[in-house]
C-alpha cells in the first residue's frame, strides 16, 4: 500500500485496488491517475479495480479522469474496471452526456474481481454478466491469463445514440 | 369596509352562544353536518358541538367574528380536520360539505330571535352572529379543500409506486414490467425504482418489459434509453422486452432508434436471455 | 429569500462549492436525483469560473416556491468572456483539457439556465431547479 495523498492504492495478487472514500478535488485527482499508472506499470498487474461507491458526485473532470485511466490501463495491457457507481450519479452522467462509452463497469468490487478472472476470497461468487463461465454455471477453474475469453467483452458499451455526443 | 362591531355586542353575542350551549347543541345534533355523524358516536358528535360553540364564542369575543384565521376558527380547524378529511375520503364534496354547514344558522338566529329579539340592537346582532357562523363555514370548507388536495397528491403518489413494481426473477435478475401509459414523471419513476432495485439486489440482469404499455413517444422512448445507459453504468444489462409491432413501426416513423440497447420480443425471452448471461442454463426435468 | 456568497479562486473551493449546494439542496428537500444533477452542475460552472474565467464567485440563492423550495446559482467570473455563446454551448466544445461538456452539460441538468458574456466583460451564468419535480 502506497499513499497519495488521502486515496490508497492497494495490490492484491495481480489486481490494483483503489477505493475512493474522501471527496476530491482536482489535484487529488490527477495525482491517483498519475499513482495508478505508475502502479499498474510497476506491477504488471491484470487488472485496475477502481471502486467509486462512495463517490456521491461524479462531474465531468472525474468522468475524463476515470475515462483516462481506462484507456491508459489497456495501454499498459490491463483492464480497469469501474465499480459502485450510485444510481442518482449514473443517471446525473446520463444527462450530462457522459455514460462513459468504453469505461468497463461492475456493480461489486467481487464481480469486478470475477470479470478479471480472480476468486475474491470472502464471498461466493457474484457472476457478473459476460464473465467468463462455463456452462455448469461455475467460475471456471485455472488462470484466464490476459487474453480473456471474448465473452468478457460483450457487455462493453452498448450505448444507443440519444445525442450527438452519445 | 372592514366588519366591526362594538365590544359590548361581541361579549353580548359570545356569553349567549355560551349561555345557550346545550340548547344549540341539541338543535345541531337534529340538522346538517353534526347530524350526520356517520360513524362516529353521538357523545363525540355533541362535544364536538360544544368545542366548536367555544371557538366562535372566542372569535367574537375577540372582534374577529368575519375572520377565518381568527384564533377560535383555527381551532375550528383543527377539532374538524380530521372529520371532514374523511368526509372528503367518503366522496363528499366540499359544497356539500358547505350546505350542511349552512344549515347551523337558521336554529341559532331562532334562538337569539326568542330571547333578545325586542332589543335595540338586535339587528346589528343577528349580523354579527349570523357573520361568525357564515365564518365557521368558510373555515371547515377550506379544510375539505385542503384535505381534498392532500388526498389527490397522496393518490398520485400511490398510483406511481404502485404502477411501477420491481419483480426479482431470479437471483440477481429484476424485471420492471411497465403498464398502461407512461409519462414523463412515471417513466422517472421508474427509472429511478429499478435503479436502487439494482444495487439493492445487486442485479446483474435487468429487464424492462413494455408489453403492456400502448403506445411510447419520443421522450419516454428516450427514457427507456437513459435507463438502459445508467444501468450499464452502474455494471448491470438493461433488456428492454415486449416491444409490439406496432410501437416498432411507430418508433422507427419517429425515428427513434434503440441503437444498440439489448432487446427480446417477449418476457419469457428476455429471461431465458438474463439466466444464460448470469450462466445457468434451463433443462428439462429428467422423469424417472 | 436567503443568500450566500461562495467565492472561487482555488480547486479546492470547487469543493467548497459542492458542499455549499448540498447542503441548500438537502435542506430545501430535493430528491436524491434532484440533488445530484444540481450539485454536478454546480461543479461544471464553479470549474468553468475557475479555469477560464480566472476565478470568480457564486451567489447561491433559496427561496420556497408553491411546496418545495427553488435554488438559484449565480456564476460571475471576470475572465476574457465568451465571444461565440453558441459555440460555448456545444457538447465537444473546450478551450481547455476538459471534454468540453461543462456549459452545455450544466444546461441539461437544471430547470433553468441563462448566461450572459461578451469579450472583455467576464461571464454570468444563473441557474435555478425547484424541488419536488418528480410528482407535479
Amino acid at each position: 500500500m502506497r499513499p497519495t495523498g488521502a486515496v490508497p492504492i492497494l495490490t492484491l495478487g495481480d489486481v490494483v485496488l483503489v477505493s475512493i472514500q474522501v471527496e476530491l478535488h482536482d489535484e487529488l485527482v490527477l495525482r491517483l491517475q498519475q499513482d495508478l499508472a505508475q502502479q499498474v506499470a510497476d506491477t504488471g498487474a491484470r487488472g485496475v479495480v477502481i471502486d467509486v461507491s462512495a463517490i456521491d458526485i461524479v462531474d465531468s473532470f472525474l468522468a475524463k479522469v476515470l475515462h483516462d485511466i481506462s484507456a491508459t490501463a489497456a495501454m499498459l495491457a490491463s483492464t480497469a474496471i469501474v465499480v459502485g457507481i450510485r444510481p442518482a450519479v449514473a443517471i446525473t452522467l446520463v444527462e450530462l452526456g457522459l455514460p462513459l462509452r468504453g469505461v468497463r463497469t461492475a456493480p461489486s468490487v467481487n464481480a469486478a474481481f470475477a470479470m478479471l478472472g480472480v476468486r475474491a476470497a470472502s464471498e461466493r461468487p457474484h457472476v457478473p454478466p459476460g464473465s467468463p463461465v462455463s456452462p455448469d454455471g461455475r467460475l471456471p477453474s485455472g488462470d484466464r491469463g490476459r487474453e480473456d475469453d471474448p465473452r468478457a467483452h460483450d457487455h462493453l458499451p452498448r450505448e444507443p445514440r440519444v445525442r450527438e455526443m452519445w | 369596509m372592514a366588519m366591526t362591531f362594538d365590544q359590548n355586542a361581541n361579549d353580548d353575542v359570545a356569553d349567549f352562544l355560551l349561555e345557550h350551549e346545550e340548547r344549540i347543541t341539541e338543535d345541531w345534533l337534529r340538522v346538517g353536518f353534526f347530524a350526520q355523524h356517520g360513524s362516529q358516536d353521538v357523545e363525540q358528535a355533541r362535544a364536538d358541538c360544544r368545542a366548536v360553540l367555544a371557538a366562535i364564542a372566542d372569535a367574537a369575543r375577540s372582534g374577529r367574528a368575519h375572520d377565518p384565521a381568527a384564533p377560535g376558527f383555527l381551532q375550528v380547524r383543527a377539532l374538524l380536520g380530521d372529520l371532514v378529511a374523511m368526509r372528503t375520503r367518503h366522496g363528499e364534496s366540499p359544497s356539500q360539505t358547505a350546505l350542511e354547514l349552512s344549515r347551523l344558522k337558521q336554529p341559532v338566529l331562532d334562538l337569539w330571535t326568542r330571547h333578545r329579539g325586542n332589543e335595540a340592537n338586535h339587528v346589528a346582532h343577528t349580523v354579527l352572529l349570523s357573520t361568525a357562523l357564515d365564518t365557521l363555514r368558510l373555515a371547515v370548507v377550506e379544510t375539505a379543500l385542503s384535505a381534498g388536495a392532500d388526498i389527490i397528491a397522496y393518490q398520485q403518489q400511490q398510483l406511481m409506486e404502485l404502477s411501477t413494481p420491481v419483480i426479482k426473477l431470479w437471483d440477481n435478475v429484476l424485471a420492471v414490467p411497465l403498464i398502461g401509459t407512461l409519462d414523463s414523471a412515471r417513466s422517472q419513476v421508474a427509472m429511478e425504482s429499478l435503479l436502487q432495485a439494482i444495487v439493492d439486489h445487486q442485479a446483474a440482469v435487468a429487464i424492462l418489459d413494455i408489453t403492456g404499455v400502448p403506445t411510447i413517444d419520443t421522450m419516454v422512448a428516450q427514457h427507456l434509453l437513459k435507463t438502459a445507459m445508467a444501468a450499464r453504468l452502474m455494471g448491470a444489462e438493461c433488456v428492454i422486452s415486449g416491444i409490439r409491432p406496432q410501437i416498432a413501426q411507430t418508433m422507427v416513423q419517429l425515428g427513434i432508434e434503440l441503437g444498440e440497447v439489448n432487446t427480446r420480443g417477449t418476457l419469457a425471452d428476455a429471461l431465458a436471455y438474463a439466466l444464460r448471461r448470469i450462466g445457468l442454463s434451463v433443462n428439462r426435468a429428467e422423469t424417472a | 429569500m436567503e443568500a450566500r456568497v461562495v467565492t472561487i479562486a482555488t480547486e479546492l473551493d470547487i469543493v467548497r462549492v459542492r458542499q455549499a449546494v448540498r447542503d441548500v439542496a438537502v435542506r430545501g428537500r430535493f430528491s436524491l436525483v434532484e440533488q445530484t444533477k444540481l450539485v454536478t452542475a454546480a461543479s461544471e460552472l464553479a470549474r468553468n469560473a475557475l479555469v477560464h474565467g480566472g476565478g470568480g464567485e457564486v451567489t447561491v440563492q433559496v427561496e420556497p416556491v408553491g411546496t418545495g423550495t427553488r435554488v438559484r446559482l449565480v456564476f460571475v467570473d471576470h475572465g476574457p468572456g465568451i465571444a461565440d455563446l453558441d459555440q460555448a454551448l456545444t457538447d465537444g466544445f473546450t478551450t481547455g483539457s476538459g471534454l468540453g461538456l461543462g456549459l452545455g452539460g450544466a444546461r441539461r441538468l437544471v430547470d433553468e439556465f441563462h448566461i450572459e458574456s461578451a469579450p472583455g466583460r467576464g461571464t454570468t451564468v444563473t441557474i435555478s431547479s425547484t424541488s419536488g419535480g418528480a410528482v407535479r
